[in-house]
């Protein structure tokens, strides 16, 4: 089989299939009686053009790189975790109970437990599904979507039954204590002297999540269990005969992903809502799906996809706002996203080796 | 608790079963045939809505079957496109797949209604109506047989007999023709299809297009059947809840109308008894919704006799070049 050069593959191909994606949503909004480039502006303008709409456009990318990279670790070891959904909303309830369980001083004592409170619930919800795909070769796509949905139980009965404080009637938790609210970024800001996303959401987990990618970087790409990871995600048997475990890939892959996740939620649940609420994820875990795939499964280019998701998102909101288009054009483009870049990867992929494998015979 | 509660849970069990038999059964056709298809909640959301729209357009419940099934369909065709003759990633397509029905179901529904996603309420023969079986009302007084005739077997939609006829037809169809001989072999090796000059795609074409046709049934039994009209994420997760059957069944018809009853069974007691109250313990509802899932991963995990997957499932043929 003879390979298209590198840039081809990296930039050509994922550019082509988002092309795709976004003619067709362009085709969907016209078959709804809306114009496109109206709907671009619209979304351009509320999700870029200010300092709030970058305010709005950041914290969702903050949430969606914390799921895309999810994704993305789990994929280098030949495992799709789809239950970012549920890890997610896991590390909510670790955040909560860290947050409720103590008095804490100040955020910045807050913020590392919380970190590793919900780092750790996302992870132990992504370990049996790990387990089980390692031991007893149940598929751990099946099994993550099986979580997802006993996460969600687990927590609508949790926040009703335990965490709700006596007397409210919201299926919330109470709410954290001032102490512990996360710095926004337009506190910071403020703190140089400049006006800069007045009343938004993006908050210091942005810079966790920026961290997260160079360090899930560096576990891929520069150390002994990245190797392994990804050796084991190319190929199984290879990866046994060199020794490499099956189960300690599995779990471990599992737990870092399940992990990143759970960190969702210092920016959600910690930095946004203050509290833990019923659906607090809203569908962040899928979109890192998306996120992963049109990243071509590289912390740069989740960074990337993360940053178009986000303004997708806060633009979808501005456009219900402001036009007749309902917020559900995101979930089209979302889903249109997934099957270019993603499934339909072979329809883009095999025209262009032809393609190239055409030029290169002309040239030699 | 006594006979006419038994009764009615029965038969809340059985209206709550059907949509997950067709899914299931749905599911079955194309894994059996090594397509996995984790999107059969998005083409039974998407024939849900297209059922809607067409019955209340035309007036006619039929008609809006058949856009149902178009629906669905045509979901399954891109499913189909990606999975087999593009060689995507089956699991890849099937997340796509939820996704486009769940956001175009809403914005084509807010364009034609404007309610917000809903199609307005159907009546009369816009839905299917229930069926009283002969006899049903001459034969109940007659003691316990006569309540279970006329309560439970009798009085439900059309649908809801075609679905538990599916299930021999689907029995005899597998074990029974050529065209289940060779769809259960090229689950589990598709080369030896090949070899005998059968064509695996148009194979695997046809199972995840009945797979569709199934789908559709189910989609429009939500929105014409068990209630009247379309809302907005009205599958609610039943897609994976047949799915889950589908393991527990391990991909089996017969074992699929017990795990499908199961489940039905599950969601009726849930609604009839919101918190469960066992003499020890209180079950909340949480934990009834989360069991079918829950029993999965028990089945999956193996430790109640072993779930085992067609063999070429998942993974896309590729001929020897």
């Amino acid at each position: 089989m003879e390979r298209m050069p590198t840039w081809a593959d990296v930039i050509l191909t994922p550019l082509i299939s988002l092309a795709l994606a976004f003619s067709i949503s362009a085709l969907v909004i016209l078959a709804i009686g809306e114009s496109p480039a109206e709907a671009l502006k619209v979304m351009v303008e509320g999700a870029l053009g200010s300092s709030y709409g970058w305010g709005f456009t950041l914290y969702y990318t903050t949430n969606f790189i914390f799921t895309g990279l999810a994704v993305m670790v789990a994929y280098h070891a030949g495992l799709f975790n789809i239950g970012g959904e549920g890890q997610a909303a896991m590390g909510g309830l670790g955040v909560a109970l860290v947050l409720l369980a103590l008095p804490w001083p100040h955020w910045a004592f807050a913020l590392p437990a919380a970190a590793v409170g919900a780092a750790l619930f996302g992870a132990a919800w992504a370990l049996i599904p790990a387990w089980l795909q390692a031991r007893r070769g149940s598929h751990v796509v099946i099994t993550t979507i099986m979580f997802n949905f006993i996460a969600a139980a687990l927590l609508n009965y949790v926040l009703v039954n335990l965490l709700r404080p006596v007397g409210s009637m919201d299926p919330a938790s109470a709410s954290f204590a001032p102490a512990t609210h996360l710095p926004k970024l337009s506190d910071m800001a403020g703190a140089l002297g400049l006006e800069w996303g007045e009343n938004t959401p993006v908050n210091i987990a942005f810079f966790i999540a920026l961290a997260a990618c160079l360090l899930v970087w560096l576990l891929i790409w520069r150390t002994r269990l990245g190797y392994e990871i990804r050796a084991f995600g190319k190929s199984e048997p290879a990866a046994l005969y060199a020794g490499i475990s099956a189960l300690r890939i599995t779990v471990l892959a599992m737990l870092v992903s399940g992990g990143l996740a759970g960190l969702m939620a210092v920016n959600n649940v910690m930095g946004e809502a203050e509290r833990l609420v019923l659906n607090a994820v809203e569908g962040a875990g899928f979109i890192g799906i998306a996120v992963a795939l049109m990243g071509r499964n590289h912390p740069f280019g989740v960074l990337l996809a993360a940053l178009l998701f986000g303004f997708l998102y806060q633009g979808g909101g501005e456009l219900a706002l402001w036009t007749t288009i309902p917020r559900e054009l995101i979930v089209v483009i979302q889903a249109l996203v997934i099957l270019f870049t993603g499934a339909l990867d072979n329809m883009v992929r095999m025209p262009l080796e032809r393609l190239f494998a055409a030029l290169r015979r002309k040239g030699a | 608790m006594d006979f006419a509660t038994v009764l009615q849970i029965l038969d809340s069990a059985v209206r709550l079963m059907t949509p997950l038999l067709l899914a299931c059964l749905a599911g079955l056709y194309s894994e059996r045939a090594g397509v996995f298809d984790i999107g059969l909640e998005g083409k039974m959301l998407m024939a849900a809505f297209t059922s809607a729209s067409v019955a209340y357009a035309t007036g006619s419940a039929w008609l809006g079957l058949l856009a149902g099934i178009a629906g669905a369909a045509a979901m399954a065709g891109l499913h189909g496109l990606a999975s087999i003759s593009f060689r995507g990633n089956q699991l890849i397509s099937g997340v796509a797949i939820n996704f486009l029905a769940s956001g175009l179901t809403v914005l084509l529904g807010q364009k034609i209604f404007g309610l917000g996603g809903r199609t307005p309420s159907l009546s009369g023969a816009a839905r299917f109506g229930e069926i009283t079986l002969p006899l049903a009302d001459a034969l109940r007084p007659v003691p316990v047989i006569g309540p279970i005739y006329a309560e439970l077997i009798s009085g439900h939609t059309l649908l809801v007999y075609v679905a538990f006829a599916m299930v021999p037809l689907t029995w005899w169809v597998l074990y029974r023709t050529r065209f289940g001989l060779r769809l259960r072999a090229v689950g589990e090796n598709p080369a030896s299809v090949d070899t005998a000059g059968v064509s695996v795609t148009r194979l695997r074409y046809g199972a995840v297009m009945i797979c569709g046709v199934l789908c559709g049934i189910a989609g429009a039994y939500l929105a014409t059947g068990i209630s009247a009209g379309f809302v907005k994420e009205m599958t609610a997760g039943r897609g994976f809840i047949a799915l889950a059957a589908l393991i527990f069944a391990k991909w089996r018809p017969w074992s699929a109308l017990f795990a499908t009853f199961l489940f039905g069974l599950m969601e009726a007691v849930a609604n009839r008894f919101p918190d469960l109250d066992l003499g020890f313990v209180t079950v909340p509802s949480m934990f009834m919704n989360a069991l079918p899932y829950i029993l999965t991963v028990i089945i999956l995990a193996g430790f109640v006799g072993r779930a085992i997957p067609p063999r070429a499932g998942g993974e896309p043929y590729v001929k020897e070049r």
